[in-house]
């Protein structure tokens, strides 16, 4: 019995947070969040080159056939540096819907280039959770016409894969007519979302996808990688908070000899370090326990993202003023954090879902 | 990751899901120490179901320690009405510091008896002005020739009025340091001199007592550890306390009761679990509790591993499971409403007024143990490695 990550699994980890941190500094950061494209794209081709767009494609179609809880891995490293790059959508979900519910053309057509970073897919299945603005798209006679909202990883992509409200996956290429991509503003400048507004556009359906389990596991490893980068980024928060109570002296004392700043990074760390544990556990049950998979991921997005909230309030507190600025960058750990826990369910939405799975309106 | 214990412990879990079958009907009758009490103990430590890995010549089964082994115990063992093991702060506090910091002769004289529940202990730690601050105790003992002598006060001392023996720290070395004046002494309750007076707790029950110490006259040798020495050997088991305080899988079968609850109980014939607030309410509870049981898993995966940290995850055990039982508690009194108010043997009492009963008893545990604002202390300073208060002079 051994409950944690493996040696292959923590180096996996550390090389990609020592990437980031020779890659995708504050500064750089700062640049991507104030529209430079070009450094984004940089950091983007270095994750490539780690081999992250293949992480979970199999070995035949030039991926590493690598499971869940190396995807999480993955994803709380790159959420503890903020890295401003698409992942979940676009290198977990997509290829994960095309490989469980293509046909052999399309997984030929797709796998490969995903696996080696020549083609980005975006997710589009927030119909599917929960229609805003009554938002959803239809599937007749081979064509998509409606409107998908929070598009993940849709900006630039190559193509789409949508869901309609029963569950079903269509891919999209955007080269196609009829398209309209429109730009959102999210206050997490660190990632890009977009709306799709489809008008008769060609699409393919996955026929797999008939089956509803294959939405729901694309939607609990979407739900996985969101939990993860927010366990990634809460636990930077605290780590900075410790930090930083360590440097600031106040009433001829360091901050972090004060009862209630120490009080509020215990009960960051109280809060936040089982959330590992939490992470790894979910993505274990979907790589190996079929009958807990379900529950434990959205019991894991539901709590996570409660304990992520705390933590950026808390840990923006201890900084005090600095918190609250730009110049210290605080910020952008927190808005990542904030818009993690709306994609794919805010913690209520998920828990209803949850006491659903566990047959309490029954 | 692997939490498979592995086809080597198949015969283990069969040989003790048919003891448990086997036993599952035993009564135990009559108080504590009582004969059938006592020798369910020994029986349970014949088959090293108990005290397993305590040595035989100490009265234990004297097998190796195997953690798996002792998992697959607790886990048969909690699936049925089977009688538990005994446990105390004899057995969970006295016996491991005896173990690792008591004389042969002290080993020899209490470690069987206790396992065997013929002693029973209390801990004689917190003073009325002692209390988070528990090393600045003030209760004195002086040698008299061959005797330590005295006298004090002690308080919230759990079951001094079963106990036999009660394990105390008091003041020797009155000049020294405060850490370093105090010595951990065993003293028998049946000496002259205690005089105990029971504290009628919030929940009506009285657990807890003061104890009087006047001219309490013990043998010398009934020192623990050297003089001086008793503040490292009280905290050498400390730690055992505070983890078995809020067992995640203990709060899983009250979860699994307040489920049952929320669905037979009714609100203008709508079942509470079907509101939507109640139900999130649950919900975001339990969501809490599988975090602390992956914990708990890690905590474990440490035990077996030893190259494995999981300080952190150990130190927050006891703060995060005491307030998330609570608050469990405290939402099946919500669910209840006003019949949840109601108390000792009032018509219309559900579960014989446990939900109000474990509500108040846990704020009590939040309390006890070392506070939870003394856990955050601990926390922050041993796992976050953050400064302790600067000391005020003269304190």
């Amino acid at each position: 019995m051994y409950f944690g990550l493996s040696e292959e699994q923590k180096s996996l980890e550390e090389n990609i947070q020592r990437f980031l941190s020779d890659n995708a500094s504050l500064d750089i950061i700062k640049a991507v969040a104030n529209g430079d494209e070009d450094k984004a794209k940089e950091v983007h081709k270095g994750i490539i080159e780690l081999g992250l767009s293949g992480l979970i494609v199999p070995e035949e179609y030039g991926g590493l056939e690598l499971n869940m809880l190396f995807a999480t891995v993955v994803s709380t490293a790159l959420g503890s540096g903020t890295a401003p790059v698409p992942f979940a959508g676009s290198y977990i979900m997509s290829p994960m819907a095309i490989n469980l519910a293509g046909n052999a053309e399309q997984k030929n057509n797709w796998l490969p280039k995903i696996a080696g970073g020549e083609v980005q897919v975006g997710v589009g299945i927030s119909e599917y959770v929960g229609a805003r603005e009554d938002a959803g798209i239809e599937f007749t006679n081979g064509k998509v016409s409606g409107r998908s909202l929070f598009v993940i990883d849709g900006k630039g992509a190559d193509a789409y894969i949508l869901a309609n409200k029963s569950g079903e996956l269509y891919l999209i290429d955007s080269n196609n007519s009829g398209i309209e991509v429109v730009e959102l503003t999210t206050v997490d400048k660190t990632r890009t979302s977009i709306e799709l507004i489809l008008n008769d556009v060609d699409a393919e359906f996955l026929e797999g996808s008939k089956d509803k389990a294959i939405i729901e596991k694309v939607l609990d490893a979407g739900r996985l990688m969101l939990a993860a980068d927010t366990v990634g980024a809460a636990q930077v928060m605290l780590d900075k908070s410790v930090a930083y109570s360590l440097e600031r002296k106040q009433f001829g004392r360091l901050i972090g000899s004060f009862q209630a700043v120490k009080h509020m990074c215990a009960e960051m760390a109280a809060d936040l370090e089982p959330c590992h544990s939490m992470i790894w556990h979910a993505a274990h049950c979907q790589d190996n326990v079929p009958e807990e998979a379900r529950l434990m991921a959205c019991q894991t997005k539901a709590h996570i993202s409660e304990v992520g909230k705390q933590v950026s309030k808390t840990a923006t507190e201890v900084h005090g003023g600095m918190g609250f600025t730009d110049e210290l960058g605080l910020h952008y750990w927190f808005k990542r954090i904030g818009l993690n826990r709306q994609l794919l369910g805010s913690p209520e939405l998920v828990r209803e879902e949850a006491g659903k799975l566990q047959g309490f309106d029954q | 990751m692997d939490l498979e214990y592995g086809p080597q412990y198949d015969d283990f879990r069969a040989e003790v899901i048919n003891f448990v079958k086997e036993n599952e009907n035993t009564k135990l009758t009559g108080p504590a120490r009582s004969e059938s009490r006592v020798a369910w103990q020994q029986k349970l430590i014949d088959h090293g179901y108990f005290a397993r890995s305590i040595p035989k010549e100490y009265g234990g089964y004297g097998g190796d320690m195997d953690i798996i082994k002792l998992r697959i115990i607790a886990e048969e063992f909690a699936k049925s009405p089977i009688p538990k093991p005994a446990g105390g702060q004899g057995i969970q506090m006295l016996v491991p510091t005896l173990l690792s910091l008591g004389t042969e002769e002290q080993k020899q004289k209490y470690i069987k008896p206790t396992l065997r529940g013929e002693i029973l202990w209390c801990q004689g730690y917190s003073e009325p002005n002692s209390g988070s601050d528990l090393a600045s105790l003030q209760t004195k003992a002086e040698l008299d020739g061959d005797e330590w002598v005295i006298n004090g006060q002690k308080i919230w001392t759990s079951t001094a009025h079963l106990s036999q023996m009660c394990f105390i720290l008091v003041r020797t070395e009155p000049d020294a340091p405060k850490h370093q004046g105090i010595s951990y002494l065993l003293m028998p309750m049946d000496a002259e001199g205690i005089d105990r007076r029971p504290i009628k707790q919030m929940t009506g029950d009285s657990d807890f007592n003061e104890l009087f110490l006047t001219d309490v006259r013990i043998p010398a040798e009934n020192i623990v550890g050297k003089r001086g020495e008793g503040w490292k050997v009280a905290n050498a088991t400390l730690g055992h306390e505070r983890g078995s305080l809020a067992d995640p899988n203990v709060t899983q079968n009250r979860l699994n009761s307040l489920i049952d609850l929320m669905k037979s109980e009714t609100i203008d014939g709508q079942r509470v679990i079907d509101k939507p607030i109640f139900r999130d309410r649950l919900l975001s509870i339990q969501g809490r509790l599988m975090a602390q049981q992956s914990n708990a898993l890690r905590i474990l995966s440490s035990q077996i591993n030893e190259d494995q940290d999981a300080n952190l995850a150990k130190s927050i055990v006891k703060l995060q499971g005491t307030e998330l039982r609570h608050e469990l508690e405290g939402l099946a009194i919500d669910a209840m409403g006003e019949l949840g108010t109601l108390y000792e043997d009032s018509p219309h009492l559900r579960d014989e007024g446990a939900w109000q009963m474990t509500y108040m008893y846990f704020l009590g545990l939040i309390i006890g143990g070392g506070t939870n604002q003394i856990q955050k202390n601990i926390i922050s300073e041993r796992a976050l490695g953050m400064p302790k208060e600067p000391k005020i002079q003269g304190a």
